[in-house]
């Protein structure tokens, strides 16, 4: 966009009705994991080790292409399989550039908002058991969308509920759900203006489904985006990570395992983003740490923006519940999913402000700041474990295996 | 977490790895760590950058599903895909390639794979479902092997009939004495497996003291107990001793539990051999169900292909088994062979090295390590 040079800042989205330019990439950068791309990475290093690391590196940035002929359980994970299946078929084949930015929330441009963006998101939900400690599925319906929006800067205006019935659900269990939803919606601040209802016969559903799309406005679009992080950056979260994994898989009964404190977390979001916001604070991004966990959103984080991310170990909030159910199963509190953590990405000096402010909140009582971003190593996130180690923290790949002894 | 923090203190730690720097001198120091679940430890805490570079861990044997040969996991698909059964598993296994696909893939094509935490729970499930024949795919050494056993013993007191094991047990000795055999390995000693002992004690180890003249010092799985096992098998060798140690007192008695020993032997005898993934036949290095369990063998009641499946040419899972190759000296090691898309076992499970390695250890004692580490420092004063 030679004629535009203000566009070519890095993050802009095309407005409506600008063609884009294809012929603009000039650059004769072999494509990122090309066989090219690894040659010239590793042309310089000499110890052998290193090359194979070098190569590693640069394979990851490599395209995510779609192996396998069928969906397994790994693709709803949140993790690795997730995102490729996002990337190499829905983001493939219904490209545009709103959808590219792969955010939580698309963010459109009207015209007549005065630079303010409509954003959207959308969320399904699936949650078995239906009722769990501290939850259900209507409220995570409702939140989970909500903060969706919120973690863009986008207040919520309306949500919309999309429900698949299984023929002889109890209606006093549908009933359940929606007075939850509405209550969830009051909570946050917004309305369920317009729906949906779908049943299907006995066996091809589980009880119920339902569907959210929430519609909110972000009045300040140029804010926040991962092109906004810079080294330096503080990273944050506003409470202790793990709970609503940790309760739904109790709630389940697959394991025998009773932790009575242990509480889903589901809640908005909204709130918090908002006081951040108003009161001026550099935050640069934000993202929701569901499915997936911290870890994987810090790596999103890594990937997209070319940084590194390095996190304490000591500094994680987990509760001791958690930790235990954590390390029985030989799982990590960083992959379990969360309904009601953000990561915020945040200017180091702007860093204690925010962690004060996010502290005045129910939702943030327990924020802390868990490490820093970094120039270097692309793409990577590291963890400088309490012991006083390191150890890369990749994404998580499958659904989270317990180790067996 | 009361009994967990008190073996992860990081100042210990420090203490305990200038040590083992000063003491450690000029030469270079190979220990292996023969259990899967002290590979994860080791991975997990980065206890290698506590170390000197001239101590180096050799990842040994002791993965449950590294060691499974492609031919049993394609005989375990095969008692997946009938549509009678339940199949159920550990979680590591269901991503484990077969020659074609995993258990994962044979689960999305319609096949009734579940994932248990113990064999007790594939017990109850079989109960739950009296219409249903449940298999439970039974791995690991002896520290598993005891619930599989208790859970036949539970399944004929309850004269459940649907419920069977396809066992896929082995013990850790004579995998060790392969590698103790293998003509291209030098060691300097070992780090004894911490749960398989607290079962069949420390004697057994013996052999590798009197025959091979190596010290071993069983372990615990926490931080500390790893470092500590280093430090006591380097003390073995500078003060001219050769002995078999405990530092796993708290878990480990000498002499193992009688009980689970007892147990075992009503249960399971002993295959005549059986095949490993990466180090072939080993004679005497496996269990089988005994006879008076037949009813209970899914080997002798299902009809189980059976066939030896070749592992794929370029995995070089053997080597790194032995502790021959590093993870990374693998031909295909982060390049065709990854945890997403796994060709060999030791790239599946968190217990096993390459993946261990590719997970956390990629730039642990590189020069990104020491930039990473520098940050640290820092966080004192972050303002």
């Amino acid at each position: 966009m030679t004629d535009h040079p203000a566009d070519s800042a890095p993050g802009h989205r095309e407005s409506a009705g600008t063609p884009i330019q294809v012929a603009d990439i000039e650059d004769a950068k072999p494509e990122a994991g090309s066989g090219a791309a690894i040659k010239a990475a590793i042309a310089r290093i000499a110890d052998p080790e290193q090359r194979v690391l070098a190569r590693i590196a640069e394979m990851r940035k490599r395209k995510p292409s779609l192996r396998e002929t069928a969906i397994t359980m790994s693709h709803g994970a949140g993790g690795k399989a997730s995102h490729t299946l996002v990337r190499a078929l829905f983001a493939d084949v219904l490209s545009n550039p709103a959808l590219e930015e792969l955010g939580d929330q698309a963010q459109l441009p009207v015209s007549g908002l005065d630079g303010a963006r409509i954003a959207m998101s959308t969320d399904s939900f699936v949650v078995s058991p239906l009722f769990f400690p501290g939850g259900d599925i209507g409220e995570l319906a409702v939140n989970g969308t909500v903060n969706d929006l919120a973690v863009g800067g986008a207040q919520p205006l309306g949500l919309s509920a999309a429900f698949i019935l299984e023929e002889g659900l109890d209606v006093a269990v549908l009933r359940r759900v929606v007075e939850s939803m509405r209550a969830a919606a009051d909570r946050a601040g917004v309305s369920i203006v317009t729906g949906d209802t779908k049943v299907v016969p006995r066996g091809k559903a589980d009880q119920l489904f339902v569907t959210t799309t929430g519609v909110g406005l972000v009045r300040e679009p140029e804010r926040l985006g991962i092109a906004r992080i810079r080294p330096g950056d503080a990273v944050l979260l506003n409470a202790a990570i793990g709970d609503h994994g940790s309760t739904v898989m109790l709630a389940r009964g697959d394991v025998d395992l009773e932790a009575e404190a242990l509480r889903s977390d589901t809640r908005p979001l909204w709130g918090l983003v908002s006081t951040l916001l108003d009161a001026g604070v550099e935050v640069h991004f934000m993202r929701d740490a569901t499915r997936g966990g911290v870890a994987t959103v810090l790596n999103e984080i890594a990937q997209q923006a070319g940084l590194a991310v390095a996190i304490d170990e000591d500094s994680l909030p987990v509760h001791d519940e958690v930790r235990g159910v954590a390390e029985i199963l030989g799982i990590e509190p960083l992959y379990i999913a969360n309904e009601g953590v953000l990561v915020a990405i945040v200017a180091a000096a702007d860093a204690e402000r925010a962690l004060e402010l996010m502290r005045s909140l129910p939702e943030g009582a327990e924020a802390a700041r868990i490490g820093e971003v970094r120039e270097e190593p692309e793409g990577m996130v590291f963890i400088r474990t309490g012991f006083g180690g390191t150890r890369v923290v990749d994404m998580l790949i499958g659904d989270p295996l317990p180790r067996i002894c | 977490m009361k009994f967990a923090d008190e073996f992860r203190d990081a100042d210990l730690a420090r203490a305990l790895g200038a040590r083992i720097a000063a003491e450690s001198g000029d030469r270079h120091w190979k220990i292996m760590e023969v259990c899967g679940g002290h590979t994860h430890t080791i991975f997990k805490y980065g206890i290698e950058d506590l170390l000197p570079s001239n101590v180096e861990l050799v990842h040994g044997p002791g993965c449950p599903v590294c060691v499974i040969p492609m031919g049993r996991l394609d005989d375990g698909i095969a008692l997946a895909r009938d549509p009678e059964v339940i199949f159920t598993c550990f979680g590591d296994l269901m991503r484990v390639p077969g020659a074609n696909g995993s258990l994962l893939d044979a689960k999305a094509d319609g096949a009734d794979v579940r994932m248990v935490y113990s064999p007790l729970d594939a017990l109850k499930l079989a109960t739950q479902n009296p219409d249903r024949k449940v298999v439970f795919y039974a791995i690991g050494f002896e520290t598993t092997a005891p619930s599989t056993a208790l859970t036949l013993l539970h399944a004929r007191a309850q004269g459940v009939k649907n419920f069977f094991v396809f066992c896929n047990h082995v013990t850790i000795i004579p995998p060790m004495k392969a590698i103790l055999d293998s003509p291209d390995l030098r060691l300097d000693g070992f780090l004894g497996p911490g749960h398989v002992s607290s079962v069949v004690g420390i004697r057994p180890y013996e052999f590798v003291t009197n025959t091979y003249n190596k010290p071993v010092v069983v372990v615990g799985f926490e931080p500390l107990d790893i470092l500590q096992g280093v430090h006591m098998v380097m003390r073995q060798i500078l003060e001219g001793r050769c002995t078999v140690e405990n530092q796993y007192k708290r878990v480990v008695h000498d002499d193992g539990n009688p009980k689970s020993l007892e147990v075992l032997g009503r249960v399971f005898a002993l295959r005549p051999q059986f095949e490993w993934r990466g180090l072939g036949f080993i004679s005497q290095s496996a269990l089988k169900l005994r006879d008076e369990f037949a009813e209970y063998d899914a080997e002798k009641v299902f009809t189980v292909p059976g066939i030896r499946v070749a592992d794929p040419k370029a995995c070089q899972c053997g080597e790194v088994l032995k502790g021959v190759l590093k993870p990374w000296e693998c031909k295909v090691f982060g390049t065709a062979c990854t945890p997403e898309t796994p060709i060999g076992t030791c790239m599946v499970s968190s217990e096993g090295a390459c993946a261990a390695y590719y997970n956390f250890g990629r730039y642990s004692r590189s020069r990104d390590r020491e930039r990473v580490l520098a940050g640290s420092a820092a966080n004192g004063d972050r303002r």
